[in-house]
């Protein structure tokens, strides 16, 4: 799908972004780059940054200041939807599913970008209608087999239990043929048997679809487990980046995560 | 599967003939004596009802914003359907066709002043679209109070009677069948991911501006269409007729039908048009009963009596021949396809 | 001459928008606790104004100033208010804002239709309630009750603002719109706050009413629902939920109207009021006060 000759343009490059609220600076200087096939985690503590990165690189929010870029094509300014048609694709942290749909129908909405069939072929049912719906309808039976819902096409996805709408939501976002992947704390709230098997999907969908992904993730053995790259920010500035190796030796991040002494008051 | 479901439809349109044949031996062969003409009209009526209210829907049940304007958007049809027939009187030219161009003129109007509601629609959601819906539609009463050409205030009187009973039965059965099928393809779809979660939905590489004023549009144009039957059925049109309240009725068909179900919207619009006549020695405490009757449905049936299930023809002959077939192919679409 | 059909409409626009206001801020005050377009608070100065036309003349014949029927109707709105709150409006208050809307136009079309079962369909002229001069200044009718009206707009905005600031009662509200749950939690009775709040802008509906009707004195069924909607507009201009906005929005499309049909096309006033709505409402999507919060993700 995409073309080797271009190896050396990073799939996503973030230079410098950051963010201000008000006076708030959330987010600063934050760089990134994430190469192909490449996952790689965000860490820090409660509050650090972590989500508003992902909004920014979704367009959520506007960075004020510093740039991304998905395959070399600049990306600040573009509204949410236009991001995930260039190819970024992502998870919430609080799930939002389209919780009165059908399983099928939250992954079938997603992939209404690649439909083109017009309104009068909806209305009259044209030729076209028909073909891309049968089209559709299998590629979102596939995708469910990726993350193991297939037989759950039909139930309302607010009846779904906790673990499966995260995994609905990462077929959703997989629906969208994206060419780079945002999770945001995939396993908040699962079990170790499904945690277990998330970590399955994400190596799954990773290999099948030959794609970098970004975690958000809490649970720093988890991330540990994973991924390739950590980066770590905490009060929106970076403050470790390497191995899993590197980071769980390094004393900043120590340091953020247990706190120097008892005057660091936590938010 | 698209055979089941082109074999449901053709199921669905023969159930359809066959109520309007019924219907038509009912006028035709006068049992009901000199009531015919007073049924008919009531029957009239709830069709250009059932449009209203199955197109407001499209807005308040699948795209989950209400709208308290749309008797504005049927005030740009009716007028700008009267006035084009006007112009058109004496071109000699059949009357069917008359009928057809005027529904066309009346749903290409309104979709253009749906197309004005919906762009800020770009802004603006809940409450405050709601807002802007009431304001759009008193601009437009007061614009036809205003214009000549809508008869300055006064009356609009002699416009062709063109809407008769038959002819505006298929126009019925013909915008709810197109509107059912825009529910039921990627349209349909995407428009209940905004309702559901806008931000998942824009996440999902959705448009959601482009597709809120789409579906403005689609229930504008079908308003409109509406607009130009009560036109061409009354024959007069005061602006007055298309206020708040009247916004208002067709909303709290919509909700007491069921938000997010078309035949919800047929049973609701056609009972309620129709209550009003059958109530008409109590009409003084007609309107109390029904207020009273609403605050109980919002009581105990918040999301209105049918909720967001659809009839289907298909899968109640399928129960009643007991044959046994997957539920999800026999409704025909109805839940999810 | 100029100037003083100037003055004159300025002088009327204020008197206008200052009953508009008043109006608004019972509107505003329903809204910012609980999140909900009461429709039927127009009715409930139809409710205060009928209740006037009966108890003006009680008050008249009972040697007492006829302004003070206004406590009578300020009990009545109330205990109307409070009873469509708990009646209506409590049941539906968990099944979303579509149900609460249509409850609240069920009750307005209710209280409107009680009302002609109760009072007949004609009109009613309330007796006049102040008796107070009127000044000619640089060729301009002032009316003296006209600055009565602006005044006690006024201070029942100032008021209201030092209540929900200042006061335990007035804090409790300002919390639950911001969390509901956890007002409950930290020992807030949010049924007796909504309670209170409907008490509230149902008191200040009869103070609209009797300041609407000193201005134009006729009651009809159906005077709410207009009132009402405007008033909801000024609400919203202003910025819906806070309570200087309601005052500002009032006071706005008051002028708005009169000075647009006196200089500029008097069939167009409403359509230009709610013009200005749109473009406002597009430029500032929570009104003119208001602030806009994003959706947190």
């Amino acid at each position: 799908m995409s073309s080797e000759k271009k190896k050396e343009v990073p799939v996503l490059q973030a230079k410098s972004l950051g963010i201000q609220f008000g006076g708030l600076r959330a987010v600063q200087d934050f760089n990134m780059e994430i190469a192909q096939s490449e996952l790689v985690g965000l860490i820090g503590p409660n509050g650090a940054g972590k989500t508003t990165v992902f909004n920014m690189l979704t367009g959520v929010y506007q960075p004020t200041e510093g740039s991304f870029y998905l395959n070399g094509v600049k990306m600040n300014g573009k509204k949410t939807h236009q991001v995930v048609e260039a190819g970024i694709a992502r998870t919430f942290q609080n799930i939002r599913l389209f919780k009165k749909l059908s399983v099928e129908e939250n992954v079938k909405a997603a992939m209404n970008m690649h439909m083109t069939y017009s309104l009068a072929s909806a209305l009259f049912r044209g030729k076209q209608y028909w073909k891309q719906e049968e089209e559709v309808h299998e590629k979102a039976l596939e995708l469910l087999k990726v993350v193991r819902l297939e037989d759950k096409a039909d139930v309302t996805a607010q009846n779904l239990p906790y673990g499966q709408q995260r995994r609905l939501e990462i077929a959703r976002a997989l629906a969208t043929g994206m060419k780079l992947l945002l999770l945001d704390e995939p396993a908040a709230g699962m079990n170790p048997t499904e945690t277990a098997e998330l970590l399955e999907i994400i190596n799954l969908i990773r290999d099948k679809f030959k794609i970098p992904v970004l975690l958000i993730e809490h649970d720093m053995s988890l991330v540990m487990k994973i991924c390739q790259r950590i980066q770590v920010i905490d009060y929106g500035i970076t403050i470790a980046s390497g191995t899993p190796e590197e980071i769980a030796n390094n004393p900043r991040v120590i340091e953020a995560y247990l706190g120097k002494d008892e005057e660091e008051a936590v938010c | 599967m698209p055979q089941e479901r082109k074999k449901s439809y053709v199921i669905n349109f023969i159930g359809v003939l066959i109520v309007f044949l019924l219907l038509l031996a009912l006028f035709e062969s006068n049992l009901l004596g000199s009531r015919t003409n007073y049924i008919k009209g009531i029957c009239t009526t709830a069709c250009y009802t059932i449009i209203m209210v199955a197109s407001l829907n499209l807005l308040t049940g699948f795209m989950g914003e209400f709208s308290l304007g749309h008797a504005g958007f049927m005030s740009v049809g009716a007028y700008a359907s009267a006035i084009a027939t006007g112009f058109l009187d004496d071109s000699g030219l059949p009357v069917f066709v008359l009928f057809l161009l005027a529904l066309a003129v009346g749903g290409i109007a309104a979709a253009v002043a749906g197309v004005a509601v919906g762009i800020p629609a770009l802004r603006l959601r809940g409450d405050y679209l709601c807002i802007v819906t009431v304001a759009f539609a008193e601009i437009i009463r007061v614009a036809f109070c205003n214009f000549e050409i809508t008869g300055g205030g006064r009356t609009l009187s002699g416009i062709t009677s063109l809407s008769n009973f038959y002819w505006v039965f298929w126009a019925m059965v013909i915008c709810v069948g197109l509107m059912y099928m825009f529910v039921r393809s990627r349209f349909g779809r995407v428009v209940t991911a905004i309702r559901e979660d806008y931000i998942a939905a824009s996440a999902s590489g959705i448009n959601v501006t482009f597709y809120k004023v789409l579906t403005f549009t689609v229930s504008a144009f079908f308003a409109g269409i509406a607009g130009a039957i009560y036109a061409h059925y009354m024959t007069a049109l005061i602006p007055t007729n298309f206020d708040f309240m009247y916004s208002a009725e067709f909303l709290t068909e919509v909700i007491i039908g069921g938000t997010g179900s078309l035949t919800g919207s047929i049973i609701g619009a056609a009972f309620l048009s129709a209550l009003p006549e059958v109530m008409r020695q109590f009409a003084t405490y007609r309107m109390l009963m029904y207020s009273i009757v609403l605050v109980l449905v919002m009581i105990f049936k918040p999301g209105g009596i049918f909720g967001t299930w659809e009839f289907s023809l298909t899968r109640l002959l399928g129960r009643l021949t007991g044959r046994k077939r997957e539920n999800k192919t026999v409704s025909g679409g109805a839940v999810h396809e | 001459m100029a100037l003083s059909l100037f003055l004159q409409s300025l002088v009327n626009g204020l008197n206008q928008g200052a009953i508009y206001a008043l109006i608004a801020l019972g509107y505003t005050m329903v809204y910012g606790i609980i999140r909900m377009i009461n429709f039927a608070h127009g009715d409930f100065i139809m409710v205060g104004s009928y209740t006037l036309f009966y108890t003006v003349p009680l008050m008249v014949s009972a040697g007492m100033p006829a302004w003070m029927a206004v406590f009578i109707a300020i009990a009545v709105c109330v205990a109307v208010g409070v009873i469509v709150e708990t009646v209506a409006y409590k049941p539906v208050r968990n099944a979303g804002s579509m149900s609460a809307l249509i409850t609240a136009l069920a009750m307005s079309v209710f209280l409107e239709n009680l009302a002609m079962v109760l009072f007949g369909a004609s009109p009613k002229s309330v007796s006049a309630i102040f008796t107070l001069p009127t000044f000619q200044f640089l060729g301009a009718t002032l009316q003296i009750k006209y600055l009565l009206t602006l005044g006690i707009g006024l201070a029942m905005m100032a008021g209201l603002q030092l209540f929900v600031r200042k006061t335990r009662l007035g804090k409790a509200m300002r919390a639950v719109p911001q969390d509901k749950e956890a007002s409950v939690l930290v020992g807030i009775n949010v049924n007796r706050i909504i309670t209170i709040t409907f008490a509230i802008g149902s008191g200040l509906a009869a103070v609209a009413a009797l300041m609407y009707c000193s201005t134009y004195p006729r009651c009809t069924m159906d005077m709410g629902s207009m009132m009402g909607l405007k008033a909801f507009i000024a609400a919203v201009l202003g910025g819906i939920g806070i309570i200087p906005g309601a005052m500002l929005g009032g006071l706005l499309v008051g002028l708005i109207e009169i000075f647009v049909k006196v200089y500029i096309a008097p069939g167009w006033y409403e359509a230009i009021t709610y013009g200005i709505l749109i473009v406002v409402l597009l430029v500032k999507p929570a009104g003119i006060l208001g602030k806009n919060v994003g959706e947190k993700v």
